[in-house]
Formats: C-alpha cells, sequence, structure tokens
C-alpha cells in the first residue's frame, strides 16, 4: 500500500487505464501542459504524449460533444469539466446526448466514456465555483454517478468508470485534494453501484457522500464518545447504480436513518434514500428520517458564511443529538 | 483558355461524373422525396403521430452526400433527417415504420421522427437539439484521425442552427485539431417561422463566419445534385487525405413548412412557386435527358422507386407496435433499465 493524496489517486487511476488500453484518451481545458487546475493530471502528458491527452479550448459542449462522438465510434475518453458548477453550460450534451443516445436509437449507439468534475465547496469560492451537483446528474436517466471519498476509491473508481460501457459522472471533491490515504499497489479497479459500512454502531446509521463522509465519521467519534450515541456510518460512493441492499440492511440493524448531503436540499440524493428507506423499511424504523442538507441557497463564498451553510461535523453532532435523544 | 472541345449531350457517359452516378443521383433523390411524400400522406390518415420535418425540396444535398460518401462514413443530422438517413442506406419499412410506431421501425419504436438512426449504414443518429451534433461529429472525426481509417464524419443541418453556441465551439475545435469533418448547412431561409436574414449579423449565416474559423467561404447551390455531389467529393476526399474540415453552405428551400403543424404561411407570396421551379428533382430530369439520357430508362426509375415506397408502407402498415418489453430495455448497456440493486 503507498500513501496517496486524493489528486494523485486521480492520475494514478487514468494512468492505470491508458497504460491497458490505447482506446483511452484524455481531454480538458488545462489538463495536459498544466496538469490540470487543480494538478490532478499532472504527469499525464509526459506519460502518454499529446495525441492522448489533449488540451481544450473553453468550450464545454465541444468537449464532451467530442468525448461522445470518439465513445459512439470506438474510444473510451475521459473528459474533465474543470468545475461541476459548468456542467451547465455544456447539460444539453449530458442530459440530452450522452445519457439517452443508447435508449432512443434501442441500443445501436453506445457511449462508453467518463467525465471528471470537482465538485463542492470549501474552497470559498463562491456560488459559480462551490456547488454540489450530483443530483442534478443522478436525476438523468442514462448516467451512472460516482462520487468518491478516498484516494483508493478514486483511482478504483475511475478505472471501473473507464471501463464501463455506459456513461459514468465522477464527482471528485475538490476540498479532499490534499486529502491523504492508503491506495493499493498494482492494479486497482473499484465496482460502480457499491456502497461501503465504514463503521458500525447500534443506534443510528448515517449515510453520506464524499466530503460529508469524513464529517460524518468525525461526527459519529463524537456523538460515542460524548452523547453515547452509537452510529454506523454509509458512504453512498455510487448514486447510480444506487446500493440500496447494504442502505436498507444498514438502516434495519439500527432503526434510524440520518442522511447528511452537501447538496442544498430540494432534491438531494438523501430525499431519494429517505423516499426509499420510508417505502421498504417503514416498520423497522425507530424515529423520523432526518435529512441534514446544504440549505435551499446558492453559496455565500465568506469563510464564515460558507462555513455556516454546508453541514459542519459540529452541526451533525447537534441534529442528531436533538433530534434522537 | 481551355482548348479541350465542347462536351456533347452524350456526355453523361464520360464527364467528371459520368451516367452511372448521375442515374444513382436521380434515383436515390427520388427515393428521398418519394418516401417523404408517403410520410406525409400518412399523416394526413392519422397513420403517423407526433411531429416530423420533412426535406421536401432539399433532397439533393443529402442524395449527393449519401452518393459521394464512403460506406464507413459517419453521418449526423437533425430533426429533419428521414433523407439523411435513408441516403446512407437505411430501409424505407424501417423509417415508415419508427415513424408509424411499429416494431419494424428503425428505433424499435422508441425514438420516431426526430431520432433516426442506422449504425449499421453510418447514419449515426438524428438529434433534435439544435447544434448538439456539430461537436458530436467532431468527435467522431477524432476518433478516426486518431485510429487512422480516414472515415470521414459529415454533419448536416439547418441555417438556424449558425446563431447557437455549439456551432461556433465545434468550428473552432475541429479546426485546431485539422479534423475529418464536413459541416453542410442547408440554408433554406428560415429558422423555424422567421427568416434567417431578420435574425443573423450576416448575409450567409454559415459561410459568411466560416473566415473566423480560417475556413473557406463556400456557398453552392443545394438544389443542383451535381454541383453539390462536386462539392462534397472534393471536401470529403480533402478531409479524408488529412487536410481537416470544410463548412459549405448550401442554398435550398422546404416546399413545406417547419414542422407538421406549420403550414408556412409567413412566406411571401410567389416564393414557393418561384422555389418549385427550381424543384432539385425536376432540375435533375432535365438535365440528364439534355445529356442523352432516355426517358424510359428515367420512367422505369420511376416506377421502381415507387413500387419500394408502397412495398415498404405496406411492410410498415403489417408491423406490430413495439412489445412493451422495449419500455425498459437499453437504458444501460446489460439492455436492462435497472437503477439499484
Amino acid at each position: 500500500m503507498a500513501e496517496l493524496t486524493y489528486r494523485d489517486a486521480v492520475a494514478a487511476g487514468i494512468a492505470q487505464e491508458m497504460k491497458r488500453d490505447e482506446r483511452v484518451v484524455f481531454l480538458g481545458e488545462d489538463v495536459a501542459h498544466a496538469g490540470g487546475v487543480f494538478k490532478a493530471t499532472v504527469g499525464l502528458l509526459d506519460q502518454f504524449g499529446p495525441k492522448r491527452v489533449r488540451d481544450c479550448p473553453i468550450s464545454e459542449q465541444a468537449i464532451l460533444g467530442a468525448a461522445m462522438g470518439a465513445a459512439m465510434t470506438g474510444l473510451r475518453p475521459i473528459a474533465e469539466i474543470m468545475f461541476s458548477d459548468f456542467l451547465a453550460v455544456c447539460w444539453d450534451i449530458v442530459a440530452n446526448e450522452i445519457a439517452k443516445s443508447r435508449y432512443m436509437t434501442n441500443g445501436q449507439v453506445q457511449v462508453p466514456l467518463v467525465i471528471r468534475t470537482a465538485n463542492g465547496a470549501g474552497s470559498r469560492f463562491g456560488a459559480q465555483h462551490s456547488q454540489s451537483v450530483e443530483n442534478w446528474a443522478m436525476m438523468i436517466p442514462g448516467i451512472k454517478v460516482v462520487a468518491p471519498a478516498f484516494p483508493a476509491d478514486v483511482k478504483g473508481l475511475i478505472a471501473a468508470a473507464v471501463r464501463d460501457d455506459d456513461p459514468v459522472l465522477v464527482f471528485e471533491q475538490k476540498s479532499l485534494y490534499s486529502f491523504k490515504g492508503e491506495v493499493p499497489d498494482g492494479e486497482h479497479v473499484d465496482e460502480l453501484g457499491k456502497a461501503r459500512v465504514l463503521r458500525q454502531g447500534k443506534d443510528c446509521t448515517i449515510v453520506a457522500l464524499a466530503l460529508m463522509v469524513h464529517r460524518a465519521l468525525a461526527a459519529a467519534e463524537i456523538l460515542e464518545k460524548e452523547h453515547g450515541i452509537s452510529c454506523t456510518v454509509v458512504d453512498v460512493r455510487s448514486l447510480v447504480p444506487l446500493d440500496t441492499v447494504t442502505i436498507l440492511a444498514e438502516v434495519a440493524r439500527t432503526g434510524r436513518l440520518v442522511t447528511v448531503e452537501e447538496n442544498p436540499r430540494l432534491c438531494g440524493w438523501g430525499a431519494e434514500i429517505a423516499s426509499i428507506i420510508a417505502d421498504e423499511c417503514f416498520w423497522e424504523l425507530d424515529g423520523p428520517i432526518i435529512r441534514i442538507t446544504t440549505p435551499h441557497i446558492p453559496l455565500p463564498s465568506a469563510d464564515q458564511l460558507e462555513d455556516n451553510t454546508i453541514p459542519s461535523v459540529e452541526r451533525i453532532v447537534r441534529e442528531i443529538v436533538e433530534k434522537i435523544d | 483558355m481551355s482548348n479541350t472541345p465542347k462536351r456533347k449531350k452524350s456526355a453523361a457517359a464520360d464527364d467528371d461524373i459520368g451516367r452511372d452516378i448521375r442515374l444513382e443521383l436521380f434515383r436515390l433523390q427520388l427515393e428521398l422525396r418519394l418516401c417523404e411524400k408517403r410520410a406525409y400522406d400518412l399523416f394526413l390518415q392519422n397513420l403517423i403521430k407526433g411531429t416530423s420535418h420533412l426535406s421536401l425540396g432539399q433532397e439533393a444535398i443529402a442524395a449527393a452526400f449519401g452518393v459521394a460518401m464512403r460506406p464507413d462514413d459517419w453521418t449526423f443530422c437533425t430533426y429533419r433527417g428521414h433523407a439523411h438517413t435513408l441516403a446512407r442506406g437505411a430501409s424505407m419499412s424501417g423509417v415508415l415504420g419508427e415513424l408509424m410506431g411499429r416494431e419494424c421501425g428503425l428505433l424499435g419504436g422508441k425514438g420516431g421522427s426526430m431520432h433516426l438512426t442506422d449504425v449499421s449504414k453510418g447514419a449515426m443518429g438524428s438529434y433534435a437539439i439544435i447544434g448538439a451534433h456539430l461537436p458530436v461529429a467532431a468527435g467522431a472525426a477524432w476518433s478516426a484521425q486518431y485510429r487512422g481509417t480516414e472515415q470521414v464524419a459529415v454533419c448536416f443541418f439547418g441555417d438556424g442552427t449558425t446563431n447557437i453556441g455549439a456551432f461556433h465551439e465545434a468550428l473552432n475545435f475541429s479546426v485546431v485539431w485539422k479534423l475529418p469533418v464536413i459541416f453542410v448547412c442547408e440554408n433554406n431561409l428560415y429558422m423555424e417561422y422567421t427568416p434567417i436574414s431578420a435574425v443573423t449579423a450576416v448575409e450567409h449565416p454559415a459561410a459568411d463566419r466560416a473566415a473566423a474559423y480560417g475556413l473557406e467561404k463556400i456557398v453552392v447551390d443545394g438544389n443542383d445534385a451535381d454541383e453539390m455531389y462536386r462539392t462534397a467529393s472534393k471536401y470529403i476526399e480533402r478531409a479524408r487525405r488529412g487536410g481537416g474540415p470544410a463548412l459549405i453552405e448550401a442554398m435550398t428551400y422546404r416546399h413545406s413548412g417547419h414542422s407538421r403543424a406549420d403550414p408556412g404561411k409567413y412566406r411571401p407570396e410567389g416564393e414557393l412557386e418561384k422555389w418549385l421551379e427550381r424543384d432539385p428533382i425536376k432540375i435533375y430530369r432535365e438535365r440528364l435527358l439534355e445529356l442523352g439520357i432516355v426517358e424510359a430508362t428515367l420512367n422505369d426509375i420511376e416506377g421502381e422507386v415507387m413500387q419500394q415506397v408502397n412495398d415498404a408502407t405496406e411492410t410498415a402498415k403489417a408491423s406490430a407496435p413495439p412489445s412493451l418489453d422495449g419500455i425498459y430495455r437499453h437504458v444501460w448497456a446489460d439492455g436492462g433499465a435497472a437503477w439499484r440493486n
């Protein structure tokens, strides 16, 4: 096992797949010579050359459209959208074209591509560079959606996404790029559609994603030590496909569901999980479902303001203590 | 001055296009015309639902490219795509069946008029969001360039598309990467219901923008199948040899409204009549006769194509509605629609 940062795990995942398969190509803005604005793709140009690692103009529709056309005709492109907020300028290509072509053509067209993008708050970038938009993607039939929380998952899920024959959107958490963690040596390929139980408790099941997984784990420690509340923490990892088997089992075990979401309140991914639990696990519940989310507002930028919008460790602890005790 | 002798009327056999290709162009234009007219008739009989955007009057462009392209080249077209899909060799019963929502439809009834696709023939899709397919065609061209296959992507769109961002993104991208892609603007003078001249800063919505991307200005008579064929062949071959993209503006006119819902009342009096005089099939028939092809040959082709359309209509009518199983098929590569375990 080697310790890698989350950002190095991105490059390691892409490199592993480019080495394995000549059809894998990588394109985006500032990704080649500059190594990405988050330095997550440093070294790929040197390793694989300008034919396979390509800098693009600021043309998100062209980037994703070109990735789609290439994927339809035999390549396995990885396209970077610098900030997930920018998906809004090329959402037609994602939601109307990439996601629907296989279905509309009755299976004639396949679009095996990966879109990677930096998602989430914590960098004081304001409302157009800090959003968590994984729920936008989750609601479109035809795209798979993952959001890794740990370096090993970054590498493994990127690899799984590249090998998948469907389009996969990988939401990387920009405030986790410098987070370090163990990554298995040698080839590492994960599986889409699998949640992971990171900690098991008796009183409450916290279901979280990406940065919120780290906060949920920290909150669970405090809840255990200071309040005697013992929590299970499930890292959802993959929104589509969704591992409802694991989530249902872990909620049934404790009788309580808490979702911790960085997306704004309305139609966040936790709402879908709450609905599934209410439908299929109602009689196992010991109390109401709790959703902890960012309020339904555009994100403000100042330290003090941003820290008081996205769910913090303190807020997770407070809400669980108030609502469960 | 050239001192080559003036061509005689029998030149159809030996000029740069030649008799065989001309007959192919004639036949293909007729196929597109008669099949499209049949689609309109089937609407009136309420056998085709939804919307539909006919290419009546614009057949020379699709036919010329259909003949000029290599079988493994790719077509990307718009929701006005019946002609472009047929021109690559997609079956008429598959097209009419799709419009009628039948099992035999090209897409099993899941796409409809605006999404006709036949990947086996290189018809890579009809795209119903203006501009979306220009970058997609560029991507296919990139794939051909990367793999060294010498395939060319051809992307058809209307004059209205030249005012959307994806048009400009795709052109710049394709030129910078020197991709083997041909962008073909079918300028039929109207973006939906509004004259293109009323909403566009330049006279030629595509060709006058070419210089901004370092491309040459190409305006061609889109109702002249020979001129279209020459233009298509020239730029396809250039792209195939690594010469990069071209942007072609083909001047044409649609004989019907924008879509099924549009009677085209906004057109000034006499305009349609003027363009009917320049009907591409009428022009071409006259030219073939002038070039010495006997009328019986053309009559035979007309009879054969009508029979083909009639047969396709009967096949489509006889086909069952799609099975309900199809609703949950082909969302994902595993053939299914499951989003959870």
